[in-house]
């Protein structure tokens, strides 16, 4: 059992994460942040392992991982 | 549950300024990291350069000096020969330390300056918008090469980190890359080496991390990872450069 | 009384800096202030401080911009072409408002130039020298115990208005023996230090930079900088007067040449002349309430300067052009002769005097 929570306020979209998640565990979502980015969201949440690809490709430092 | 990744005390909150998939973000969480499991926020003193990274001093919680383009190390200098017990680093990018502060990077590694400089190589000069730098590639287009780095005209990149691992007084000297998560370890590895050189007094550290550009370069995020891998790394050469027998033995 | 000795100028700056508590010094050999840093490369390390031979001139000062960081007391030394080099890290020091003090032994020019003493920086010294609108103070001794003392002092200033200061010397003070009293230092008072980095322990962290990306944030540092140096041109004209009061004529004239101009006014004195003197010893700020008392009262002025004219702006505007200002100057390293002078002031303002 794993989550990650992204930090929307710092999100920009570069949608690095998505491309490095081997789950499939992540996607651009509807909401759009205050400087204007589309910010990512978790999908597919019961597959997420917790192996942090996608936080230690993330520039911006928008993803926490639990587990 | 426990956290298990998230952002290091060594970052404030303030959001990075770089665009979308510029991984100077990286390179910065790696520093931000390695400054808190070193435990020494509090002891360090960080040295910004001119360019896109010239405001990393406000994503750090550690005391900062800005200075002018391509001083980043003499100002360096300065505040470690006052404050020989601090830790003091330097981030720049490739023309700061490559072209406009060359001198400066030559004399603290000859010295054997007991600071830490972590070069970040994107191959053009990034905030002016994309001019040619020291390090842009053979063929490569910029805005000041528009027909791509003409060598009759411009001479070939310089590979900076194989010049200083010349000099005897730079004791480790890395060049990594940020473009896979290993790859992101690796990086990670070298950067705290280079401040543990720095703890132990061994002498001038250089750590050159290859990253990208997407906007400059007209590229994807993912795609300027693969241009990095493909065109860059081949290119400079990779992997601990030099590290003296005490490094190795830290 | 501390006993006199005899001591070259340059060296006599060295130790002033070492008894100011100066603790690094950041340099690059060019004649004709080199003895600067052999001297303090011998005793500063003695004294508990560093001495570091810098890559270049801009390597200097930028090791001096983060050294002053730190707060601690930090010098460099250079003659006018290494002078033209760290223009830009003075600009960033001002900007930064960082505590550095800085010599100019200056020799000629422009370009290589020879190493005799001009006053030729005098612009660059007073007027920028690098890019923006700042002001450094400026510190003009004239002979050797006011190179000592004003060394010294040149550090309290500093770190008083955190704002870099230039000794502004040549190279013929530099190079000269004078007898010096080496006074202890005077007690410095206590200067605010709550801005230096120094590692963020038990506080929060500060940045020591000069930027400033919008307009307006742009505007309130430039007006912040602008009230120190109103501040400065309030408290801080310095001047010497001789044989001023009563004076018809005046001769205005700083360093090498101020001290030539006082036998000058001596000597037109026993010719019945009443000439005066007012030398400033602060350039900038430029000394401009020294004149207030004689602008209504004098026939004429002459600056004897050793360049083509330049101190004589603002010795015009201190006058408020109320009379004749004139100039007599010598060039590429030549000093004028106390006859010479005389010659011109008794030619410009009293023709004829020859003929009595």
């Amino acid at each position: 059992m794993a989550k990650v929570k992204v930090l929307s306020q710092y999100c920009k979209c570069c949608q690095l994460c998505i491309e490095v998640c081997p789950q499939g565990g992540l996607k651009v979502g509807d909401k759009t942040n205050a400087r204007g980015y589309n910010t990512v969201v978790p999908v597919n949440e019961e597959k997420c392992t917790g192996c942090t690809l996608c936080a230690i490709m993330c520039p911006d430092v928008a993803i926490e991982v639990y587990k | 549950m426990e956290k298990v990744f998230g952002r290091s005390k060594g970052l404030s909150g303030t959001p990075f300024s770089f665009c979308p998939g510029c991984t100077h973000g990286i390179i910065m969480r790696l520093i931000a990291e390695v400054l808190e499991e070193l435990d020494i926020i509090e002891e360090t003193i960080g040295v910004s350069p001119v360019g896109c990274s010239g405001f990393c001093q406000d994503f750090f919680t550690c005391d900062f000096v800005s200075g002018a383009h391509g001083r980043a190390q003499a100002i360096g200098n300065g505040i470690k020969r006052a404050l020989p017990d601090k830790i003091v680093f330097t981030y720049q990018g490739d023309g700061d330390i490559a072209g406009i502060g060359t001198q400066h990077a030559i004399h603290t590694a000859a010295r054997g300056e007991k600071i830490t400089s972590i070069m970040v190589n994107n191959a053009l000069y990034g905030m002016t918008g994309g001019q040619m730098a020291p390090t842009t590639l053979k063929g490569m287009k910029t805005t000041t090469t528009p027909y791509g780095r003409e060598v009759e005209v411009y001479g070939y990149p310089i590979d900076l980190p194989k010049i200083i691992a010349a000099l005897d007084g730079a004791v480790y000297v890395a060049s990594v890359s940020v473009d896979t998560p290993k790859n992101v370890l690796q990086t990670k590895k070298a950067i705290k080496k280079a401040f543990r050189v720095q703890q132990a007094g061994l002498g001038f550290a250089l750590v050159s991390v290859l990253s990208t550009c997407p906007t400059n370069w007209g590229l994807s995020p993912q795609e300027s990872l693969k241009w990095l891998r493909e065109n860059m790394m081949p290119f400079y050469a990779m992997g601990e450069l030099k590290a003296t027998e005490e490094v190795k033995n830290l | 009384m501390v006993k006199k000795v005899l001591m070259k100028g340059n060296e006599i700056i060295a130790q002033a800096a070492i008894e100011a508590g100066c603790k690094l010094f950041f340099g690059y050999p060019i004649t004709p202030s080199t003895e600067i840093i052999e001297y303090l490369a011998k005793h500063l390390p003695k004294a508990g401080g560093t001495v570091l031979q810098a890559e270049d001139e801009i390597g200097a000062i930028s090791m001096c911009y983060g050294a002053a960081a730190t707060g601690a007391r930090v010098m460099t030394a250079s003659s006018s072409p290494g002078i033209s080099l760290k223009q830009e890290g003075l600009s960033y020091c001002a900007a930064a408002e960082l505590p550095v003090v800085v010599v100019n032994v200056n020799r000629t020019g422009p370009g290589l130039g020879g190493l005799g003493p001009m006053q030729s920086d005098y612009f660059q010294s007073t007027k920028g020298g690098g890019h923006g609108d700042y002001r450094l103070l400026v510190l003009a001794p004239s002979k050797a115990q006011e190179l000592y003392d004003l060394t010294m002092e040149a550090f309290d200033l500093a770190d008083k208005y955190r704002n870099p200061v230039l000794l502004l010397t040549d190279g013929f003070l530099g190079q000269m023996m004078e007898p010096v009293e080496l006074k202890p230092k005077p007690a410095s008072p206590e200067f605010d230090r709550s801005w230096i980095v120094n590692g963020a322990k038990g506080r929060k962290k500060r940045i020591i930079a000069s930027y400033a990306l919008s307009n307006e944030v742009g505007e309130a540092i430039n007006l912040h900088w602008e009230a120190k140096y109103k501040e400065l041109k309030e408290k801080e004209q310095r001047w010497e007067e001789f044989y001023a009061g009563d004076a018809d004529y005046l001769i205005v004239s700083y360093g090498t040449t101020a001290r030539i101009a006082k036998s000058v006014v001596l000597n037109a004195r026993r010719k019945g002349i009443k000439l005066g003197l007012i030398r400033p010893i602060t350039l900038w700020p430029f000394p401009e309430k020294a004149f207030l008392p004689y602008k209504e009262k004098i026939k004429g002025a002459v600056t004897v300067e050793l360049n083509t004219g330049q101190m004589i702006e603002d010795v015009k505007l201190a006058l408020e052009c109320k009379v004749p200002v004139h100039l007599y100057r010598r060039l590429g390293g030549m000093l004028p002769t106390e006859d010479e002078i005389l010659a011109f002031v008794e030619k410009t303002f009293c023709p004829g005097l020859e003929e009595v």
